[in-house]
């Protein structure tokens, strides 16, 4: 969107000058509203007390919490440790891959 | 085997030549090539969405891969006081100092994860603690994920401690 803006200067003379294009966001707003959600699935394998201290750690719960959620785990196969912005899920699961945790990245429906 | 506390580190004394045989074994079991499902394993897919997924195997899988060697590498350099010859590995002590912890961890946890693709341990199997003798492979197999385990256990224990 463009548009032409008159400026009267000193001494009645006029000029024309551009108005600046305004950039407008291009992104849906489906991708604007929808959160991410980081969800960590059961691993017979990994340690529920490595589990715990993962999750301590990574999200900084206090222990009673990352308990719950390790124990979510355990029992309902997986649990959503932490819900928001794109960006900063993404880094929870690198961490969380870094600890070998079975960990993935959804988007909330 | 006995597991103690040494100031800043922890000592594994007492170490048989079998048992000191499967902790040099760590950083060889860690590794995922010739394993049908441990390198999809180690390295996840973060997403159905195949866009996160291209991205990660360009920039983020590149770092997990160092970070791992990286622990093997260290915990390769700790077993270094095991060398020796058989006679030699008799009763013989590993000293981990405690800034090697999550080295040990991590390379315990590959281990543990790599063989439990290599012979797909059910459940069951991976929660059976008392199983009878080391009869084949396979038994083997199972008693290093557990013999691990352990271990792994008792770094976090002290770790918490510490």
């Amino acid at each position: 969107m463009s548009a032409v803006i008159t400026v009267r200067l000193e001494k009645g003379s006029t000029s024309t000058v551009e108005a600046p294009v305004k950039e407008t966001e291009t992104r849906g707003e489906e991708e604007l509203d929808l959160p991410w959600q980081v969800v960590v699935h059961n691993d017979p394998v990994n340690l529920m007390t490595y589990v715990t201290m993962v999750f301590q750690r990574v999200f900084g719960y206090p222990r009673e919490k990352a308990e719950r959620h390790m124990l979510e785990v355990h029992h309902k196969g997986r649990s959503i440790l932490w819900c928001g912005v794109r960006e900063r899920a993404e880094f929870y699961v690198q961490q969380l891959h870094g600890y070998l945790l079975l960990a993935t990245l959804e988007k909330v429906v | 085997m006995e597991i103690s506390r040494e100031g800043e580190a922890l000592r594994i004394s007492d170490l048989d030549p079998f048992l000191a045989e499967l902790l040099r074994q760590i950083p060889l079991s860690a590794n995922p090539e010739g394993v049908s499902g441990a390198e999809a394993r180690l390295f996840i897919e973060p997403s159905r969405e195949k866009e996160i997924c291209s991205e990660w195997k360009s920039y983020v899988e590149p770092e997990l891969r160092r970070l791992f060697r990286s622990a093997t590498e260290t915990v390769a350099a700790d077993l270094a006081q095991l060398n020796g010859n058989e006679k030699s590995l008799r009763n013989r002590s590993l000293r981990i100092p405690f800034e090697h912890a999550d080295a040990w961890l991590s390379a315990l946890n590959q281990a543990r994860l790599v063989i439990a693709e290599k012979y797909k341990f059910s459940d069951e199997e991976l929660n059976d603690h008392d199983r009878s003798p080391i009869g084949s492979r396979r038994d083997l197999g199972l008693f290093q994920v557990n013999f691990y385990g352990f271990l792994q256990e008792f770094i976090l224990r002290e770790m918490e401690a510490h």
